[in-house]
């Protein structure tokens, strides 16, 4: 077998795996993007609709154009490209790391990496995940492969659709359904509040007259060879209530509700896996468990949009530049962990004395919420945040100056992080 | 013209029909397999469990238990000869109180009785010992390590193909709908208006048994459909037992079992309701809460977080729920083989053996084909591939480097070999190579199998069907002028 030695190579060829490697390799070293599609780019090039880019690139782009700024930035770069190749096998050693990859042009190959990024993005949830009662018809498509099949492969799922969840490929597909002439009849959201940002709502449901069904459940998908109908009923205190319950007469449902790190390479690899995140635990630095071996971007954790993805994996491309100049951290990191309120923080470590940046998720929607730093009990730092809700994540960063060593040979203090 | 004219005609293409099909192909017949569907192994059999049953849930007087437990005896032969993948991985029974233990030694002397080998009773901490992921508080139960498992699709698709290549011919979507005998032979038209002879019949058509029975001018029965629902969960579920484990069963059914897939993932179900319609597919909230409130109780540590998908399909029962396989006293040269329910799947080599004889005792000259193969070239499939075997395929054929499917790693080389075998519809595909069937559930891989069935069918991506009939994929193809992208709108 065919191998190759590379400083790091990165799994996953989207907006975490570029940005990534694009760091990794301009500190000179030999990095390689493995991609199992055709193109890099991952899922933004299926999202035609605009408004990528405006915390990154200060101006409102469409996915495909998003991306293109960094497919250039690769090209131009040093970076090896492994298209249609899909990694099969990581195997963690204790001075590199095994990946055994294949594909149509490139067969099966063994890749030797000091560093592995794991940016294999997430996948979405699925009928069968929720459990959504009924029959098994076609035309019950998951959100983001509706979309495939219309902006890339060209073709019209169904005519008459019921969306359920009111995540944002939803939105974004409820709106784009109807541009290409089919009726939506509703977006059925379980929560109280869409899942969606604020701004999907007003311009992809709202703008078309498109009803949102808050607090409603579709209890059922009727059809025997395609999809006739759904039924649906408000919640009440939690249950459906079935004597509320009504039909929509449709012949396509889409799912759009939530997605899940795609992790199955990683855990197979020994990656240890969080329970809120769905992502593999990782150190400040964004590495996992496994020693060189790193996590980026939505496989890391679901992130609402793609600049956030972007600006994670660089921070974890230095982190890997670190490893490879110096190897793993030679500190005891902090521990961080949710307080009240938060579903998640990551990363779940801090290095004392050095600038931290935090993604975290609230579990509760209030208006001017308090975040709350905490450290061995007392409060290190407080933000008023507007609005939060659980839908839209919630960053910030902490000085290392905030974040002083504890006195020597203790461990550093774990921090608490809560939305109260 | 005259019509074809065969000597045996089977209807329906499930566990049942496709044992009888090959089995009579190792004979100097013409044999005509018909099924309603679009692919075989459309009907109940696609509802399987997978399991094959040791034989001690029934008693030793039912034919039932006789086909059973020479059914389970023959799949060691079959796994060699055809390839489907088949484990002998054991069935526990867990009881959980000593009320439930009382049962428990029914079954065992049953199982006895009925010749169940190397049966035995165990105690709580045996129990614990073959199966560490069950409930502390069992008290004990019942080990048959002679039950296993298998892919129910796979063992059909293997069955019909091992027929096809010895000369059985097999029509899909003929749906009988009228026969008349005149005096010779049937003439058989289906629904679609398609005409075959054949001397001898043999029903074996699962749910429709009874309405086949009264088109031949057979025997009238009642066939009553038994839905059950079942919960797949994705592979290395935590619940993953090693063994297939039964709770002590109830009057009618066997209970809710928690069954490890012969691929690796896991089941938990199936329920058990009678219902009218013999198409009712439908799962419902209060038997997905009903299924794991028992899987539960006897295996803690299984997540409903971990399920992929659900399904359900309806046993064909028959009053009085033992099989009815007999030579019609009504319908001249007509075989029934109704109410074939659990063990269905497990006695069906040995239906398939009983029916051969009951041909025979017809009137059917049953002389052997020399040419008769018993095996099946196997099929590569890159999950099962070591990586310097898949190094080989790939580079001698480079589909094999293209992972289609990455949650069951399946390549577009054996998506191409299915539709070849005429596998065409993503039910079809998914049932023959696990595409589409892992954790993502096809939203991943759905577009990429649509595009290789277009490709290798010809058929317009609009004319691709999820399993036949009215089932079409996609609506249409985007009209020109819609075919902007979305920034000139916003």
């Amino acid at each position: 077998m065919r191998e190759r030695q590379y400083d790091a190579v990165v799994i996953g060829g989207g907006a975490a795996g570029m940005a990534a490697a694009l760091r990794i390799t301009g500190a000179g070293y030999a990095t390689a993007i493995v991609e199992r599609e055709e193109g890099l780019g991952g899922i933004l090039m299926q999202c035609i609709h605009n408004g990528f880019g405006l915390h990154r690139f200060k101006e409102e782009l469409t996915g495909p154009e998003f991306a293109e700024r960094l497919i250039e930035q690769v090209n131009t770069s040093k970076i090896d490209v492994f298209l249609k190749t899909t990694v099969m096998e990581i195997t963690p050693d204790k001075d590199s790391r095994k990946l055994v990859v294949c594909g149509p042009d490139t067969g099966v190959m063994q890749l030797n990496a000091r560093a592995v990024v794991l940016a294999m993005g997430c996948r979405e949830r699925n009928r069968g995940n929720l459990g959504i009662p009924g029959t098994r018809p076609s035309g019950i498509f998951t959100a983001g492969l509706a979309q495939r099949l219309i902006n890339i492969e060209g073709y019209v799922p169904g005519r008459r659709v019921v969306i359920i969840g009111s995540g944002d490929i939803g939105l974004i597909m409820a709106r784009r359904l109807h541009w290409v002439g089919a009726e939506v009849l509703g977006v059925v959201e379980i929560l109280p509040y869409p899942s969606g940002i604020t701004r999907n709502i007003v311009q992809c449901l709202q703008d078309f007259h498109i009803p949102l069904y808050l607090s409603h459940v579709v209890t059922r998908i009727d059809g025997r060879d395609r999809v006739e109908g759904v039924e649906v009923a408000p919640l009440e205190n939690g249950a459906p209530d079935k004597s509320r319950a009504f039909p929509i007469a449709c012949d396509t449902v889409l799912l759009s509700v939530g997605l899940i790190p795609e992790n199955e390479l990683s855990q197979h690899a020994g990656v240890r896996i969080g329970h809120d995140t769905g992502g593999p635990v990782v150190d400040a630095r964004l590495m996992t468990n496994l020693e060189g071996v790193f996590a980026c971007g939505n496989v890391l954790h679901v992130h609402d949009l793609v600049d956030w993805v972007a600006e994670e994996a660089e921070r974890c491309g230095d982190g890997v530049v670190a490893y490879l100049e110096a190897g793993a951290v030679p500190m005891k990191q902090g521990a961080v962990t949710p307080g009240a309120n938060v579903k998640y923080v990551v990363p779940h470590h801090y290095l004392p004395g050095q600038d931290a940046h935090f993604s975290l998720r609230a579990l509760i929607v209030k208006d001017r919420a308090e975040l709350l730093v905490r450290r061995a009990g007392s409060v290190i730092k407080r933000r008023v945040l507007r609005h939060v809700k659980p839908a839209e994540m919630i960053y910030f960063k902490i000085s290392g100056e905030e974040l002083p060593p504890s006195p020597a040979r203790e461990a550093p203090a774990s921090l608490e992080i809560a939305v109260e | 013209m005259s019509d074809e004219c065969y000597d045996v005609a089977i209807i329906g293409a499930g566990a049942t029909g496709a044992a009888v099909a090959r089995r009579l192909a190792a004979y100097e017949l013409r044999v005509v397999l018909l099924e309603k569907c679009v692919d075989v192994c459309f009907g109940v059999s696609k509802a399987n469990s997978g399991i094959i049953h040791a034989g001690f849930h029934h008693p030793v007087t039912s034919l039932k238990a006789r086909l059973e437990i020479r059914g389970n005896l023959m799949f060691e032969q079959l796994h060699h000869e055809l390839g489907f993948p088949f484990k002998r991985v054991g069935i526990l029974v867990a009881a959980f109180s000593e009320e439930e233990m009382k049962t428990v030694q029914r079954l065992y002397q049953q199982g006895m009785a009925n010749g169940v080998p190397r049966l035995e009773i165990c105690s709580s901490e045996r129990m614990r010992l073959l199966e560490p992921k069950l409930n502390p508080d069992v008290v004990g139960g019942l080990y048959a390590p002679t039950g296993g498992i298998i892919e129910p699709y796979r063992y059909v698709f293997a069955l019909v193909e091992n027929a096809q290549r010895n000369g059985v011919t097999l029509k899909t979507e003929f749906e009988v709908a009228e026969a008349r005998h005149d005096g010779d032979a049937y003439t058989i038209l289906s629904r679609r208006g398609d005409r075959i002879r054949a001397v001898r019949v043999v029903n074996a058509a699962g749910l429709y048994a009874d309405e086949v029975s009264r088109i031949f001018g057979g025997e009238e029965f009642k066939i009553i459909p038994r839905k059950g629902e079942e919960f797949l969960l994705e592979r290395n579920a935590a619940g993953l037992p090693r063994q297939v484990i039964f709770p002590v069963p109830g009057r009618h059914t066997k209970g809710i079992l928690v069954i490890p897939t012969v691929e690796g993932t896991m089941m938990v179900g199936p329920t058990a309701t009678e219902v009218e319609d013999k198409e009712d597919r439908a799962t419902t909230a209060e038997h997905l809460e009903m299924v794991f409130a028992q899987a539960v109780q006897m295996v803690p540590v299984i997540s409903r977080r971990e399920i992929i998908t659900s399904f359900s399909g309806s046993r064909p029962v028959l009053e009085g729920n033992d099989f009815f396989i007999d030579i019609s006293k009504k319908a001249p040269h007509f075989i029934q083989a109704a109410g074939i329910q659990s063990p269905g799947l497990t006695a069906s080599p040995a239906v398939a053996e009983y029916i051969k004889d009951l041909l025979k005792q017809d009137g059917l000259a049953l002389v052997e084909k020399s040419a008769f193969d018993p095996t099946l070239p196997p099929v590569p499939r890159v999950r099962e591939m070591s990586t310097a075997q898949l190094a080989a395929m790939a580079a001698q054929d480079p589909r094999y480097g293209h992972i289609a499917c990455r949650c069951e790693t399946v390549s577009e080389a054996e998506i191409v070999e299915a539709i070849r075998r005429g596998h065409a519809t993503l039910d079809g595909i998914k049932f023959y190579t696990r595409a589409g069937m892992g954790r993502c559930q096809g939203g991943f891989c759905t577009y990429k199998v649509l595009k290789i069935i277009a490709r290798e069918t010809g058929l317009p991506m609009e004319a691709i069907t999820k399993r036949g009939d009215g089932s079409y994929v996609l609506s249409h193809r985007i009209a020109p002028d819609m075919l902007a992208g979305e920034v000139g709108h916003a």
